[in-house]
C-alpha cells in the first residue's frame, strides 16, 4: 500500500542506463501494481475489494445501487411495490427470465451473442404443450418437457454448426434464427388452433411455476441452501490453507454466511406471509449453482473464459475451440428451452405472439446489467439472477404504475443502455490502468 | 554440456513457391546455452523456428534432438519432445489469473472435470519461484493487469513448466522498456543456467550481446555466420547480417525469378 505507482518503474529504470528510448512510460501504473496480495484479514480483504473497485472491477456494485434506486423510486410512487404479494409476484416473473439469462451469460462469455433465444425459448413451450394436449397426442408431462427442452438444444447446436463450420458471425445467424424460430411459433400456433392461443390443461406442468412451497418446506430449503453454501466456502478455504496460500478470513466467511442467511431467511418469512416461496424459484436456485459450478469450477468452464478471453491463446493452447462454441451455443438452447416451459407455465397456455414482445431484449439485458461483458470473458453466471431481478423490478414497477406500452419500452431500453455504459466505462477505466 | 548438439538441424531448406526462404541451413543449440538467431527481416528466422516445431515441414535436411533422428510434424510433437516455443504475441488469455494461463489446456482436476485449484496455484508459484520471478503479485491476478515484462514470465514460466528441454523465444524484448528487458534477459540467463537449451530471436543487438553465448547470422535464407559472443563485436554481427557471404544467390538458380 506504501509503494507509489507512478515513480517506482522509473526508478528500476534508472540502473540500466538509457539504451533506447522506451515506449511504454505512458502507462507506468500498469508496471508493478501494488495490489493488495494477501488478504488474511478482514481490513485486507475490504481494501483488495475497493481497489479493484476503482480499478473498474465493479462486480454487483452496480446492481445493488441500481436496486436500491428502484425500490426508493418505485416504494414512493406506489404503495403496492413493497407488498409480499408482489414479493411473490416478482419471485414467479423473474424465473423465466433468469432461466433464459444463464445461456445469454455463457454466449456472452465466448465473446458472442445469440439473438435468438426469445422466439427459441418460445418454440420450447409451444412444442411442450402441443405434445400435452388431451385431444391429441397427450403425452407425459415429463415426456412432453423433455423433448421441448432436447428440441431447443438441438436449435442451439443447428445455428452454432452454422456459426463454427461456416465462419458465419453469431450475430448474423441468430438474427436469421430470430426470424425463422418466430415464423415457426406462429406456424405451430396456428396450425394447431383457430384462437391461436393453445392453453395447457397438465397440472404438473401448469404447478411449476404456480405452485408455492408450504411455510415449513420454505423454512428448509433455506436453511439446507444456507448451511451448503456455509460448508462449501469452509471447505475451500481449508484446502487452500493446507496447501500454504492465502484464503478468505473466517471473520469475511461468517460474515458473508450471516449476511446470506438474513436475506434468504428475511426473503422466506416475507414470502410465507403471502403464498410462500414459489417452487419456481427454488428451481432456478438449482440451475444457478449447477451451472455456477460449471463457469467456475469445471475444466469447460475456465475453457469457455479462455476462449472469450482470447480464442487464439485457446487454440494454441490445444482447446478446441469450436467444440467450446457449439457447446455454449447448446446450453442457451437448453436453457432457453427450459424458460421457455416455464413461462408456459406460469402463462398456463401459449399463443401467437409468444417469444415476442421485449423478451430477447429482456434476457440480454438481465446477463448485461448483471455485470457480463459484451466483449466477452467477463461475467459470471449470478448476473443472471441479479439482472432478472432488476429488469422484473422495473418491469413490474412500471406495471403497477400503469405506464403505457410505449413508456416502458423507451425506459427498459434506457436501463439497458446505462448497464452497457457502465460495461463499456469500467472497460475503458481498467485498460487505462493496464487491466483489459 | 554433451556431446552431441540438444538440438541439431543440418542442411535444412524450405520454400514457398519460388521463394526459397531456407537455403541449406545448419543450425544447433546446446544445452545449458542461449543461442541468439539474428538476422535481417525476411531472412528466414521466424520460417527456421516454425518448421523446427513442425508448423511447416522442411523440404530437405536432417533433424537430431539429444542426437536422435526426429520427425516432429506439429507443435504437440514438438512439446512432447520438449521442445517449446513462446511467440511474440505470448497468447495468453487476459481475463484469466496468471494460473489459469499457465496451465490453459492443461489443467489439474479432481475426478477428471473439476479443477484443483490449490493444486495448480502451488505448481505456479513454486515454477515462478524457481525461475526467480518475484515481481509478480499474486498468481490469482489477471494478466491484463501485468506489465510486459511480467506477461513475458508468466509466458515462459507456462512453458519451462511442462519439463521443456528447449525453449525458443521471438523477439522475447521487443515491446518492452529497460528495467524489463534486464528482467527477461536475467531469466533468459536462468532458463540457460536450468540446462535447457534457449534460442532467442531478436532485432536487438545489445541484447543479444547482453544474453547470448552463441549467436547465429541469417542472411537471406542461409547461415552465414556462427560466432562466439565473447570473441565477437557488434559490427561483426551487423556485417553479417547486412553483408555476409553467401553461398547460393537467390534468384539465379531458379528459373525466372530474378532479384535486383
Amino acid at each position: 500500500m506504501t509503494i507509489d505507482p507512478g515513480t517506482e518503474p522509473q526508478a528500476r529504470a534508472e540502473p540500466g542506463g538509457p539504451t533506447e528510448p522506451t515506449a511504454e512510460e505512458p502507462l507506468p501504473a500498469a508496471t508493478e501494481i501494488p495490489l493488495e496480495t494477501r488478504a488474511d484479514t478482514l481490513g485486507a480483504y475490504v481494501r483488495r475489494w475497493w481497489q479493484g473497485v476503482r480499478a473498474g472491477e465493479l462486480g454487483a456494485l452496480p446492481i445493488v445501487v441500481g436496486l436500491i434506486v428502484i425500490g426508493i423510486v418505485f416504494g414512493t410512487l406506489d404503495d403496492t411495490f413493497f407488498t409480499e404479494r408482489n414479493f411473490t409476484n416478482l419471485l414467479l416473473q423473474m424465473a423465466h427470465i433468469a432461466t433464459i439469462a444463464i445461456g445469454v451469460v455463457f454466449v456472452l462469455l465466448i465473446g458472442e451473442i445469440d439473438l435468438s433465444v426469445a422466439f427459441v425459448s418460445a418454440v420450447g413451450g409451444v412444442t411442450m404443450t402441443l405434445l400435452l394436449r388431451p385431444d391429441a397426442s397427450d403425452w407425459p408431462w415429463w415426456a412432453a418437457v423433455t423433448v421441448g427442452v432436447v428440441v431447443t438444444t438441438l436449435i442451439g447446436l443447428l445455428q452454432a454448426l452454422v456459426i463454427t463450420k461456416a465462419g458465419v458471425p453469431s450475430f448474423v445467424v441468430t438474427l436469421a434464427g430470430l426470424l425463422i424460430w418466430s415464423g415457426v411459433v406462429l406456424i405451430m400456433t396456428t396450425e394447431y388452433s383457430t384462437s391461436g392461443t393453445i392453453r395447457i390443461q397438465d397440472d404438473t406442468v401448469i404447478g411449476i411455476a404456480n405452485d408455492f412451497l408450504s411455510d415449513a418446506a420454505g423454512w428448509v430449503v433455506g436453511a439446507v441452501a444456507v448451511a451448503a453454501y456455509a460448508l462449501s466456502q469452509a471447505l475451500t478455504a481449508r484446502s487452500r490453507r493446507a496447501r500454504g496460500l492465502d484464503a478468505k478470513p473466517g471473520i469475511v466467511i461468517v460474515l458473508q454466511v450471516v449476511g446470506l442467511a438474513a436475506v434468504a431467511f428475511a426473503a422466506i418469512w416475507y414470502a410465507n406471509r403471502d403464498r410462500g416461496v414459489p417452487q419456481v424459484t427454488v428451481l432456478v436456485l438449482l440451475l444457478f449453482v449447477f451451472w455456477s459450478f460449471v463457469a467456475s469450477r469445471t475444466r469447460f468452464g475456465r475453457h469457455v473464459y479462455a476462449v472469450g478471453g482470447s480464442a487464439e491463446a485457446a487454440r494454441r493452447a490445444g482447446i478446441n475451440v469450436d467444440r467450446v462454441r457449439i457447446a455454449v451455443f447448446m446450453i442457451a438452447g437448453f436453457m432457453a428451452g427450459l424458460g421457455g416451459i416455464i413461462l408456459a407455465s406460469r402463462l398456463r397456455s401459449v399463443a401467437t405472439n409468444t417469444g415476442g414482445g421485449n423478451l430477447l431484449l429482456q434476457v440480454i439485458a438481465a446477463a448485461v446489467i448483471g455485470g457480463t461483458s459484451l466483449f466477452g470473458g467477463r461475467g459470471r453466471v449470478v448476473s443472471a439472477l441479479l439482472g432478472a431481478v432488476v429488469i422484473i423490478a422495473i418491469d413490474n414497477g412500471m406495471g403497477l404504475l400503469n405506464l403505457a406500452t410505449g413508456t416502458r419500452f423507451v425506459i427498459t431500453g434506457l436501463v439497458l443502455l446505462a448497464a452497457v455504459l457502465v460495461d463499456a466505462l469500467s472497460k475503458r477505466r481498467r485498460a487505462a490502468r493496464g487491466v483489459v | 554440456m554433451t556431446d552431441s548438439p540438444l538440438l541439431e538441424c543440418e542442411g535444412v531448406s524450405k520454400a514457398f513457391g519460388a521463394v526459397q526462404a531456407l537455403y541449406r541451413v545448419d543450425f544447433e543449440v546446446n544445452a545449458g546455452e542461449v543461442m541468439a538467431l539474428v538476422g535481417d527481416n525476411g531472412a528466414g528466422k521466424s520460417t527456421l523456428v516454425k518448421c523446427i516445431v513442425g508448423i511447416y515441414p522442411f523440404d530437405e535436411g536432417k533433424v537430431r534432438f539429444q542426437g536422435e533422428p526426429v520427425d516432429i510434424h506439429g507443435p504437440r510433437d514438438a512439446a512432447r519432445l520438449g521442445i517449446e516455443v513462446v511467440y511474440q504475441d505470448l497468447a495468453l488469455a487476459d481475463n484469466l489469473d496468471v494460473t489459469a494461463n499457465m496451465f490453459l489446456g492443461r489443467e489439474r482436476t479432481r475426478s477428471g472435470f473439476v479443477l484443483d485449484e490449490p493444486s495448480m496455484e502451488h505448481a505456479a508459484e513454486e515454477t515462478l519461484e524457481g525461475l526467480s520471478v518475484t515481481t509478480l503479485g499474486s498468481v490469482r491476478q489477471t494478466v491484463a493487469g501485468l506489465s510486459g515484462g511480467q506477461r513475458q514470465a508468466v509466458a515462459v514460466a507456462k512453458s519451462v513448466m511442462w519439463n521443456s528441454k528447449m525453449l525458443i523465444l521471438d523477439e522475447p524484448t521487443a515491446a518492452l522498456g529497460v528495467a524489463q528487458t534486464r528482467q527477461v534477459l536475467d531469466l533468459v540467463r536462468r532458463l540457460a543456467d536450468r540446462d535447457l537449451g534457449v534460442v532467442v530471436i531478436s532485432h536487438n543487438l545489445h541484447d543479444v550481446f547482453e544474453v547470448a553465448d552463441r549467436i547465429t547470422v541469417l542472411r537471406l535464407g542461409q547461415r552465414v555466420a556462427v560466432l562466439e559472443r565473447a570473441e565477437t563485436t557488434q559490427e561483426e554481427v551487423v556485417h553479417a547480417i547486412t553483408a555476409g557471404t553467401l553461398d547460393h544467390v537467390p534468384g539465379m538458380a531458379d528459373a525466372g525469378v530474378t532479384e535486383s
